[in-house]
């Protein structure tokens, strides 16, 4: 193996820096993946527990929660808008970007870091503000922000202090994405080891690298936005605030002319692309799981590379299928409708070629492979119901229902944070060098996709009988509703229970501390990525590898016939792998 | 630990690390002012009432644009900018030939233009405010001090950038060895591709405020 690079365990010196330095201030992508990590997850665990206050209101309209009391209209705004923003733009992208993309990436293509580690960890720093700003909104007079996770004006510009807030906390972590979109694309780019062509990289590599491009071209045109609407807030603009507006205390003083419709359109030109930014780490995270667990190669790799390239570039032009009942004109919705079905297609086709990739595998149920099994059925029901949102004429009786809620709840919480939790399993022995008790792993497993399915399913059917998002209560609006409502009380019991099954999996960390739980082997799961195959035995040490791998092969060579192994790594040199006139039969 | 292609570019790629990372940052750039361009566009078409545009009805001209604005002070900047991006080249073209006296001389020139094109914009802005013109007044006036105001921003951010090579940062050639004296090098182009950036930012906006 060529030593091509300078020698990466030079660092050793710099593991005697002191506690801050190590820990806080760290330029090593593996440090900063881990604290990306344990951030997302505390903010995912904050935004779940406003989402549970919000689910007794809808259960128990009026009663009160004990130690808090009843939850009153400006709180349920609150935290509604707050549950979203926490979700979608500090734990969710923070923990499949930031987390293992921080971590995974750079060890995957044979990388010693990331290429601007200083970069890097102002990334992590500017997220970690943004969500301190976040969190400091609660408590600026009349609370966070009300206006929802989309920060629609007029109602956004007119909003008490926590809107401001809430744009300025955006700033940081638009701020944080863009830097970090950067470090990954050059990182991909230009550290790729030597034999680590495009198609040799896994596919959650690939994943990652079309993330970061939609990170870094969709988030400008937001915090533009933004910029507009604090102007509004502050400068007294009216950028979004049209002529003749009245509220309740008579009508604004303000110069109008304004579009709230370019909010709109600004707004959606990130969150679309957002929703891609969401779900390919997860499908990246799964495709690496799959193959290890059904010890056979992804069917139709460079098929999925494909699709994945193509769905990157399609998620830039289907945005105002968000923005079908805003009367923006049919002509406009024929376009969006006409993109958002063909966008369709390429998500199609990876999903198929993750399914097909589990027939005629050996698949081993380790925890991480339930996970990301769970994920394919169940991002398939979150794809097929935004079927109908996709098309103007089926999305207009079902704009702002629950139907919404629970489709893209369905991709997001069943379909990415199943598959997060597969990562977490999956990369925790290499992370943390200790593994995760087995027992305590099936039952998060089967507690969470049972109680997601029964919050998520009947908010489905909720929508289709027209009971409105977003409502502290519905009142009159509810009358025709009342069959359905009934739901209410069954699905806050799984949203409490969805709760309580997240509690094996804290335990399971926690238990992980002991001693007897060190991982023995540096390639846990057999895997044939660099990140399992190359590096030393785990905690890897900053610096990766102990000399950087070369790569001689594609990444998911499992179970290769006639090599007589029963995997060959990315970096085992061909001379190694028995007799190679089959394997080219084989693979002919 | 030494980050592979920091200073010499990756053959494959032909590019150095910090190189592909500046040409990345100013894609989102343009995005950014994209995504506010775009605004002013969807702002004015559905305009009621905009510098220069006729009423319907009674075919009457509202004030120009550059009845508003001030035409001659944003061409002055103009200028100053074009010419600071040649000073920046020049300080670029300097250290490649190994004369660090020269790029003191041109670098420094570069942040006094640059600290020029700022004094104009605050007299251009001091002036508006003096008429009690703000950005509330309309969303024309509003969308041009956003824009506006942004690019100085820009502005302010470069000249922190290349004081710092001009002072602190230089010690990377004055005292360091032929390596730093080239990644120094890399350090100066990569500052300039962002100057440059900042200059083309305002040649479409001078046009499109000022003039259209």
């Amino acid at each position: 193996m060529a030593d091509h690079h300078a020698a990466p365990h030079e660092a050793h010196a710099e593991h005697k820096a002191g506690f801050w330095r190590t820990y806080w201030f760290s330029t090593d992508h593996k440090v900063i993946g881990i604290q990306y990590g344990i951030t997302a997850l505390a903010f995912l665990l904050f935004g779940f527990i406003l989402m549970l206050l919000m689910r007794w209101q809808l259960a128990s309209p009026g009663v009160e929660i004990p130690f808090l009391g009843a939850l009153t209209p400006e709180m349920y705004n609150q935290f509604g808008a707050m549950h979203g923003t926490i979700m979608v733009f500090l734990g969710i992208v923070p923990l499949a970007v930031g987390a293992f993309g921080n971590y995974v990436v750079p060890l995957q293509i044979g990388a010693i870091d990331m290429a601007f580690p200083r970069l890097n960890m102002a990334s992590y720093h500017f997220f970690f503000w943004g969500g301190v700003v976040m969190l400091a909104s609660f408590f600026v007079p009349q609370g966070a922000a009300k206006a929802g996770w989309t920060s629609y004006p007029p109602l956004a510009d007119i909003e008490t202090m926590g809107q401001t807030m809430w744009l300025w906390g955006m700033v940081l972590l638009i701020t944080s994405s863009l830097l970090g979109a950067i470090n990954f694309i050059t990182t991909i780019v230009q550290l790729r080891t030597e034999g680590m062509t495009y198609f040799r990289m896994p596919f959650f590599v690939w994943a990652q690298f079309v993330t970061a491009f939609l990170l870094l071209l969709a988030f400008p045109p937001l915090e533009a936005a933004g910029f507009l609407q604090l102007a509004d807030r502050l400068l007294d603009t009216s950028f979004f605030l049209p002529s003749g507006l009245v509220t309740a205390d008579g009508p604004l003083d303000v110069s109008g002319g304004g579009s709230p419709l370019l909010w709109q359109h600004l707004f959606w030109f990130l969150a679309h692309p957002e929703v891609y930014v969401l779900i390919l780490p997860a499908m990246g995270i799964v495709a690496e799981v799959l193959a290890n667990n059904t010890r056979k190669p992804l069917w139709g790799f460079r098929l999925m590379v494909y699709s994945l390239i193509f769905l990157g570039i399609m998620s830039f032009i289907v945005w105002a299928h968000h923005m079908f009942i805003t009367g923006m004109g049919t002509a406009i919705s024929a376009f969006f409708q006409v993109t958002t079905m063909i966008i369709s297609i390429p998500s199609v086709i990876i999903l198929s070629a993750l399914i097909i990739t589990l027939r005629g595998g050996s698949i081993r149920f380790t925890v991480p492979m339930l996970f990301a099994l769970g994920f394919l059925p169940m991002f398939g029901i979150g794809g097929l119901t935004g079927l109908p949102l996709g098309l103007a004429p089926t999305d207009i009786p079902l704009h702002d229902t629950y139907y919404v809620i629970g489709h893209f709840h369905y991709v997001v919480a069943p379909g990415t944070i199943l598959a997060l939790f597969a990562g977490i399993y999956y990369w925790f022995p290499k992370m943390t060098g200790r593994t995760l008790n087995d027992t305590l792993g099936k039952v998060h497993f089967w507690g969470t996709i049972i109680s997601m399915n029964c919050i998520f399913f009947p908010m489905l059917i909720q929508g289709l009988a027209g009971v409105s998002r977003r409502l502290f209560d519905g009142g009159l609006a509810y009358s025709f509703s009342e069959p359905v409502l009934e739901y209410n009380m069954f699905m806050s019991i799984a949203a409490a229970a969805l709760f309580v099954f997240q509690v094996p999996f804290i335990v399971n960390l926690i238990m992980s501390l002991r001693k007897d739980r060190n991982v023995k082997k540096a390639n846990y799961w057999d895997a044939t990525t660099l990140d399992w195959s190359a590096t030393p035995l785990t905690p890897v040490a900053h610096g990766n590898f102990e000399t950087v791998p070369h790569v001689y092969r594609d990444p998911y060579e499992y179970s290769v016939p006639g090599s007589g192994v029963p995997f060959l790594s990315q970096d085992m040199a061909p001379q190694d792998d028995g007799p190679s006139e089959a394997t080219i039969e084989v693979v002919a | 630990m030494q980050i592979p292609y920091e200073v010499t570019p990756r053959p494959d790629t032909g590019v150095n690390n910090a190189k592909l990372g500046i040409w990345l940052f100013l894609a989102s750039e343009v995005m950014l002012f994209g995504g506010l361009f775009a605004a002013y566009v969807f702002l004015r078409m559905g305009a009621d009432a905009w510098p220069g545009m006729e009423t319907f009805d009674t075919h009457v001209m509202a004030t120009r644009a550059d009845q508003i604005l001030s035409v001659p002070l944003a061409t002055l900047n103009t200028v100053i900018l074009i010419a600071s991006s040649v000073t920046m080249v020049l300080s670029w073209a300097a250290l490649k030939m190994n004369n660090f006296k020269q790029f003191r001389l041109q670098m420094g020139l570069t942040i006094l233009l640059a600290l020029g094109f700022l004094v104009v914009k605050a007299f251009e802005y001091g002036d508006k405010f003096s008429h009690g013109v703000a950005p509330e007044t309309s969303n024309f006036l509003g969308i041009y001090f956003v824009l506006t105001g942004l690019h100085a921003v820009h502005v302010t951010g470069g000249i922190l950038v290349n004081a710092y090579f001009w002072g602190p940062g230089a010690k990377m050639w004055t005292q360091g060895s032929v390596r730093a004296k080239a990644h120094f090098t890399n350090r100066i182009e990569v500052a300039g591709l962002y100057w440059h950036f900042v200059d083309l930012v305002w040649i479409f906006l001078f046009p499109m405020i000022y003039l259209i």
